[in-house]
């Protein structure tokens, strides 16, 4: 009998138990589970990304009906409801059941959720704090509906499945359902759900949201039936990708040798630039990928950052476009002049983003007061770290003084509008793990600022136009309102006809200040 | 007569604003032509001796904002005149201002918020139309009197200045109508201060020399301006004035000599070019031992020297000589400067012997 001992399988299956249920709570403040009132935000995130990736992928203008609900002082019932395409009854315990940390790691596509847990940390989130399992149902459009109570076994990293159904009812819908108890705190505040979920619904007009809050109901009307073009998945970039990543890319890779490796796993690597970076580094290039030692991995990744390389494509980048930004901002927000911007598309550290800017002017917005900033990365609303946030520093180095903005010095301007960037990336360069704010390469804030700029002309040139129509109408005002004792009085004097006097005026008044056609 | 004027002061206005008719019926942007008021448009004709107002005129358009208010106020007032004039009765300009104060439809703006709005707009007519504010019936301040053998009618009244008792005939602020009936009188003095005027009339002067005695009490009115020209006009009578001797007292002479620069536009029926000045002067001061009484310029007085000197209707070499004095010497002396020498000494030495020596500046 072997007391002490352990095999190597059992050893290493302890390691993983304790790591997938240490990490998330050794890193709760990286999964954005670090309190309460954040932690309600994030499953809210977290439900609503996986709703509208889901709609959108299937081509689906999204429906989504969001439920949070206040079950004792501490806890929350979330739940949402979509017209996606729902789940393949077998594969939804492994999608929402099994922990994958850090699955999307090496994939270059633009994303809601481009890193971290996603729903499957919210499952976990809710037994962890309730103890309670998640209610699933979905049905694909088959006529069949599963029902499921699911928990994840963290020990094993399985999901847990407490009670499951799968009804053939005859009901011809597809979509998903969700449903957990959380701990959690509900704010109504500028870092709250209920700005998220307006956020969410200026960015994303073409969905239907209807938001039924521990304060009632809000419904976020569909503004357009036009949807964004999916992004494309892309290989990295020599450029942009890491050592340790480097690394693992030469440990998981099939292609055979390190040539392959480059042209294969790599964009804008070819047969020519390949055989180049293995050159610069002195090393064989019909090795294997798999026996290059610590050393030469160095100096491969060094000959690589240095080879002269095209830019990545930018095609792959799905960008909100002006005409959907504008019917957000258009749909949720009670200004007079709206203004869209999409960039063309850039590269910071071989990865390609593109920036886009939207400006909400007058109307009901509050004259004296610092503009809102709406930061979305990736579609995806940005509720903290304002501060550290390459939008927010771009805002504020932006001269709106100029686009007929107050602002003091490097602050952020003043005045009845709200400005909205969108940061599109394959790889969004968070400055922290809480992923809230994006890092400031000068070649972002450029690009933000370029945006800013040329949004914030537009608006001039209708400020300014807007500014000459009132005057105008003052103008007129004035004269119109002088007519009756001119008029009178030359009647008095001459007898002339009073109405006569009064008309002509009249005309001349708004011939005089009237929009002037040239040609 | 009177009849006669005031037709001519009702169809100027009446064509005045026919004008303005036509350019509206045209669908043209109504204008008003305005002389120009400001010093750059007020010349010294060397000729007539008087100030006049050059040929520098404005348009004031009704579609121009800064003009609008402006051009409806002279119409209003243009009408208010045209009326008065046509029912022959005259109002005070401050009367004007509350009678055509109303506000503006059913805003909160009114026609006229302060009557410094409507008091130089009432120039502006006089100039566009040529009319004086006597001719379209609105009155000024009345200031001034008068005591002497003359008769004149007012209203309907024979008033004989001679019978006048201590009062004196008090000279209303439009003497355009009145209507000389009697005078006789070798020439008229006019002094700038009431004392003055009060001590030549308890002394008989004006019997004993045979004058028209007149006070203005400070810068003259324009009644009594126009009254001066008048007398001198037509009736051939020497005016003579008498001021104290400082660069204010010597201004009022030149405005009644020579008119003054705000009523350029009325030189030619306000401004006396024939009258000349009797005294004081600083060499008076020296020539009857005033010494005692002299008072010091102050700075004010000699800055208003200063610019004297430079005005083209002071350059004769007499008066150059007594502004120069003054800056030089730093001196002025007041008519009661005189008493010094005795209360009757301005009756009875200081005017017979300047009279009978014809010692007048120009």
């Amino acid at each position: 009998m072997v007391v002490e001992g352990k095999d190597a399988e059992q050893m290493a299956k302890e390691h993983k138990e304790i790591s997938i249920s240490e990490f998330f709570e050794k890193n709760r403040h990286l999964l954005g589970y670090d309190n309460p009132t954040r932690a309600l935000l994030t499953v809210v995130k977290e439900f609503v990304d996986n709703s509208l990736d889901a709609c959108e992928e299937a081509r689906i203008l999204p429906r989504i009906w969001l439920e949070v609900k206040p079950t004792t002082s501490d806890r929350f019932r979330v739940m949402v409801k979509d017209n996606g395409p729902g789940m393949l009854d077998k594969r939804i315990p492994k999608t929402l059941g099994k922990l994958l940390v850090g699955s999307k790691f090496y994939k270059h596509i633009q994303s809601r959720g481009q890193q971290g847990l996603g729903t499957k940390g919210a499952v976990l989130y809710a037994q962890l704090t309730t103890g309670k399992p998640t209610t699933i149902i979905s049905s694909t459009g088959n006529g069949k509906t599963s029902f499921y109570e699911l928990m994840i076994d963290v020990k094993k990293n399985e999901p847990k499945i407490i009670s499951h159904k799968y009804v053939e009812d005859g009901r011809k819908w597809h979509g998903l359902k969700l449903e957990m108890e959380i701990e959690g705190r509900y704010v109504d505040s500028r870092t709250g759900v209920p700005e998220f979920i307006k956020e969410v619904a200026i960015s994303n007009p073409f969905a239907d949201i209807i938001f039924d809050g521990p304060e009632g109901r809000m419904e976020f009307k569909r503004g357009t039936n036009e949807l964004p073009p999916l992004p494309k998945e892309i290989k990295p970039h020599p450029y942009g990708v890491e050592l340790g990543i480097f690394r693992r890319m030469l440990q998981d890779t099939s292609s055979r040798s390190i040539k392959t490796f480059f042209m294969n796993d790599f964009t804008r690597v070819g047969s020519t630039s390949a055989n180049g970076i293995c050159e610069v580094a002195g090393i064989d290039p019909k090795i294997s990928p798999k026996s290059v030692d610590r050393e030469t991995t160095e100096k491969l990744f060094k000959s690589m950052k240095k080879a002269k390389l095209l830019r990545p494509p930018t095609d792959c980048l799905s960008p909100l476009g002006e005409s959907i930004m504008l019917s957000g901002l258009k749909k949720e927000i009670e200004g007079e002049f709206f203004s869209a911007v999409t960039r063309p598309a850039a590269v910071y550290r071989g990865e390609p983003f593109q920036v886009e800017a939207g400006i909400a002017y007058g109307g009901k917005l509050p004259e004296d007061q610092a503009v809102e900033v709406i930061r979305l990365s990736n579609r995806v609303p940005l509720m903290y770290q304002k501060g550290d946030c390459a939008i927010t520093k771009a805002v504020e180095k932006t001269n709106w003084k100029s686009y007929e903005l107050k602002q003091s010095g490097s602050n952020l301007p003043r005045g009845p509008a709200i400005v909205m960037v969108h940061f599109a990336s394959t790889w969004v360069p968070y400055t922290s793990e809480s992923k809230q704010a994006i890092a400031s390469y000068p070649i972002i804030i450029k690009e933000i600022k370029l945006a800013l700029q040329e949004a914030g002309r537009r608006m001039k040139s209708y400020v300014i136009g807007k500014r000459k129509f009132e005057m105008r109408q003052k103008r007129r005002k004035k004269f119109e309102r002088y007519i009756p004792e001119v008029a009178e009085t030359l009647n008095k004097i001459t007898n002339e006809d009073k109405q006569l006097i009064k008309a002509k005026l009249q005309k001349k008044a708004k011939e005089v200040t009237g929009v002037k056609i040239s040609g | 007569m009177v009849k006669k004027r005031g037709e001519n002061t009702s169809k100027k206005i009446f064509e005045f604003a026919e004008g303005i008719v036509e350019q509206i019926k045209e669908e043209k942007k109504p204008k008003m032509k305005i002389p120009v008021r400001s010093l750059s448009n007020v010349e010294w004709s060397e000729d007539k001796g008087v100030l006049t107002l050059g040929n520098k005129k404005s348009n004031r358009y009704f579609f121009n904002v800064g003009h609008a208010r402006k051009f409806m106020q002279t119409l209003l007032i243009a009408s208010f005149c045209k009326d008065i004039v046509d029912e022959n009765i005259h109002a005070s300009i401050r009367d004007m201002y509350y009678n055509l104060k109303h506000s503006i439809g059913d805003s909160k703006e009114n026609t006229f918020e302060e009557q410094s709005e409507s008091d130089p707009l009432i120039v502006d007519i006089e100039t566009a139309l040529n009319l004086l504010r006597e001719q379209l019936h609105l009155l000024a301040d009345r200031k001034g009197v008068v005591v002497g053998n003359v008769k004149v009618r007012d209203r309907g009244d024979v008033i004989d200045w001679s019978k006048l008792g201590s009062g004196g005939w008090s000279i209303p602020s439009v003497v355009e109508d009145i209507e000389f009936v009697d005078v006789d009188a070798d020439f008229a003095l006019v002094i700038e201060k009431n004392a003055g005027f009060e001590r030549l009339h308890e002394d008989k002067f004006w019997r004993d020399y045979n004058c028209i005695l007149m006070g203005t009490g400070g810068q003259p009115a324009r009644g009594t301006r126009r009254l001066i020209r008048r007398l001198a006009e037509e009736h051939k009578i020497p005016i003579y004035v008498l001021t104290d001797s400082d660069s204010y007292g010597w201004y009022i002479y030149s405005v009644i000599k020579s008119g003054s620069m705000a009523l350029a536009h009325a030189s030619d029926k306000l401004a006396t070019p024939s009258a000349k000045f009797i005294g004081l002067t600083i060499t008076d001061i020296m020539e009857y031992k005033l010494e005692k009484s002299i008072i010091r310029a102050n700075d004010r007085d000699i800055k208003r020297a200063k610019e004297m000197l430079d005005y083209p209707w002071f350059q004769e070499k007499e008066w150059r000589r007594e502004l120069k004095l003054m800056i030089d010497k730093r001196i002025k002396a007041e008519i009661e400067a005189l008493s010094s020498r005795g209360l009757k000494f301005l009756t009875d030495t200081y005017l017979p012997e300047k009279l009978d020596k014809k010692e007048f500046l120009p």
